[in-house]
């Protein structure tokens, strides 16, 4: 292991000290948590930041920003190339970051972990090599009524190509999944399950283990949409031995341009590269070139490298803190603003699954999404307001738009106190 | 905090919002083009008669969006009937300078006429924009669609226009 990789593993480490000994919600001390994150420090319009715009993207402790830097500063040349010094210590920055996810969601080998840009890309990953080689004419693929654009429009596309067909599982009012309904529409056709982990237009949170096992017992491989979940519970990618699972680096505290796509090794292996170019190759001819096996056969050109490395020190960071401690933060957090949020006077919460992640999305009286958005923002407290790339449920709901906040290990009920305060500007200037 | 809010959500912007004039569908509309943006969902579809000396006879709206979009269309299709489509462009060139630009001087356009200038006046209500960049899309929306309508485009979604 590198050595600045150890200094920065003991200062993860210390995080770890100040739970010691007690996985209790109480021992998650935020504002420790907070003073990792330099952006949090600023104040906009002259009040401190909310940033309560964490299923869009969070926000980056310093830890992540370091090891960046210091990759940068210190070993940063290209990976598996070079024989040179800075190459060797490149390519095990970059790899360690392999390991540190593959552990982080317990995949069975490091190989089972195909970096990418994103979760869109892991998915049309998916689409374009497991789908265009194994999928035809009259084969179906279910997903949600509830997921993002990234795991609908890769298989329209797919459809379009190869004639498959696209089935839908409905949702009820409040945004749970129909588990009744999706095992009607599984048929010995059914080839591939996509769905959402949670749904980040919702904050639903899917019965995962329920939906693989009545994939599997069809024959149907599941891939999952992982964004919203793990950077908020404790993902173990073989308990619910799914076949995919994809996800973005951004969303779970570490660098954009970086997303993974786990796959199981066995189904990897069958399937064809994704892209041309080197990285991937065994050997070229022009009369013929032969592929390495994953994850390299997927990964065409120069990786992410540095963002590798800044992944791998977000798991590093999510780790020392505790996955279990930072879900129980959020769910507290969650319960907390649903009490307060339902208490505005001309405000509904659109979505109110059963199981839910810290995702708040909502409607008022005689206020456009847009609007809150703006009002609120001059208060200091960031929400995404619009379709959040799901459509098909906005129109499910029959709404052009929603606010919503969405909540990150480092926000407090202080602040959920400043967005309802906000919320009572809104009202004051629309009526 | 509330001042600039208070500049933008004027009394009159937000009566044009919550009771939108001319929102309905004419019959007799010879142009109209579907606005839509994006970032938000805010969708407005702009119909227009004009007449064969391209003056536009009367202008309407239906569609969905925040106050500012909506509050724009209204004022919109008051302001246009008896203009014609070259008065109609170089009103929205205008408007648009006014929500944009920092240094905008009303009117100081050697033939800015009468009649534009009372328009412009009353597009002054909407000037709070200019604090609030993002938002410059929702005020220009209706005026986008207005152009691909006369345009003959159909549709306006606003992701080509970039400047603002
Ligand atoms: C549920 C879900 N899936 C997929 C994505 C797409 O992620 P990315 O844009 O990082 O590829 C997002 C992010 O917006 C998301 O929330």
């Amino acid at each position: 292991m590198l050595n600045k990789e150890k200094e920065e593993m003991t200062k993860a480490t210390n995080v770890v000290e100040m739970t010691a000994g007690d996985n209790s919600m109480s021992a998650f001390d935020v504002e420790r948590v907070r003073a990792d994150f330099p952006i949090l420090e600023q104040t906009v319009y002259g009040r401190p930041l909310v940033y309560l715009d964490n299923a869009a993207s969070s926000q980056k402790p310093r830890q992540v920003i370091n090891a960046m830097s210091e990759a940068y500063e210190t070993y940063y040349s290209n990976v598996h190339r070079g024989l040179h010094n800075l190459s060797q210590r490149a390519t095990d920055g970059f790899e360690a970051g392999r390991e540190k996810i593959a552990r982080f969601i317990n995949a069975g080998s490091d190989d089972e972990i195909v970096f990418t840009r994103g979760a869109t890309e892991a998915i049309n990953l998916v689409a374009a090599t497991y789908g265009r080689a194994f999928l035809g004419e009259g084969d179906e693929v279910i997903i949600s009524h509830m997921e993002h654009h990234s795991n609908i429009v890769p298989w329209q596309m797919l459809r379009d190509e190869k004639g498959i067909t696209l089935k839908v599982v409905p949702i009820d009012d409040d945004g749970n999944f129909l588990l009744d309904e999706y095992e009607k529409l599984l048929t010995p056709r059914t080839k591939l399950v996509a769905v959402t982990h949670i749904s980040n237009a919702l904050g639903t949170i899917t019965p995962m283990a329920d939906i693989v096992r009545l994939a599997h017992d069809r024959g149907a491989l599941v891939l999952v949409d992982g964004c919203q979940a793990l950077p908020h519970m404790k993902v173990d990618v073989r308990a619910l031995d799914v076949d995919f699972y994809a996800f973005s680096s951004h969303k779970m505290y570490g660098p954009t341009g970086i997303g993974v796509l786990y796959g199981k090794s066995d189904i990897l292996n069958t399937m064809p590269p994704y892209q041309g170019g080197g990285e991937m190759i065994a050997s070229v001819s022009f009369e013929e070139t032969t592929y390495k096996a994953a994850p390299h056969r997927f990964e065409a050109g120069t990786p992410a490298i540095v963002e590798a490395v800044g992944l791998g020190a977000a798991v590093d960071y999510l780790e020392a803190l505790g996955m279990d401690n930072v879900a129980a933060h959020e769910s507290g957090l969650l319960a907390y603003a649903t009490q307060k949020l339902s208490a505005v006077p001309g405000l509904t919460i659109n979505g109110q699954a059963k199981e839910k992640a810290g995702i708040i999305a909502f409607l008022m009286e005689n206020a456009h999404a847009h609007d809150i958005g703006t009002i609120v923002d001059r208060a200091g407290v960031a929400v995404r307001a619009g379709h959040h790339c799901a459509q098909p449920v906005m129109d499910r709901f029959g709404v052009a738009a929603t606010a919503r906040a969405s909540f990150g290990l480092y926000n407090t009920r202080e602040e959920v106190d400043v967005l309802v305060e906000a919320l009572a500007a809104v009202r004051e200037l629309l009526g | 905090m509330l001042d600039d809010l208070r500049e933008l959500y004027q009394e009159v912007i937000l009566d044009h919002s919550r009771n939108p004039r001319n929102f309905r569908h004419p019959g007799n509309a010879n142009c109209e083009a579907h606005g839509h943006n994006p970032m938000c969902g805010d969708m407005l579809t702009i119909y227009l008669s004009l007449d064969e000396d391209g003056i536009i006879q009367d202008a309407a709206f239906e569609g969905k969006g925040c106050a500012i979009a909506v509050a724009s269309a209204s004022m919109m299709t008051q302001i246009l009937p008896g203009k014609t489509v070259a008065q109609a462009e170089k009103l929205f060139s205008s408007f648009h300078d006014m929500c944009t630009k920092e240094d905008y001087e009303p009117f100081d356009t050697d033939d800015s006429n009468g009649e534009d200038e009372d328009a412009m006046e009353r597009l002054q209500m909407l000037s709070g924009v200019r604090q609030f960049p993002i938002r410059v899309k929702c005020a220009t929306l209706a005026w986008h669609t207005m152009k691909a309508a006369v345009a003959g485009d159909g549709e306006c979604p606003l992701v080509p226009v970039s400047t603002e």
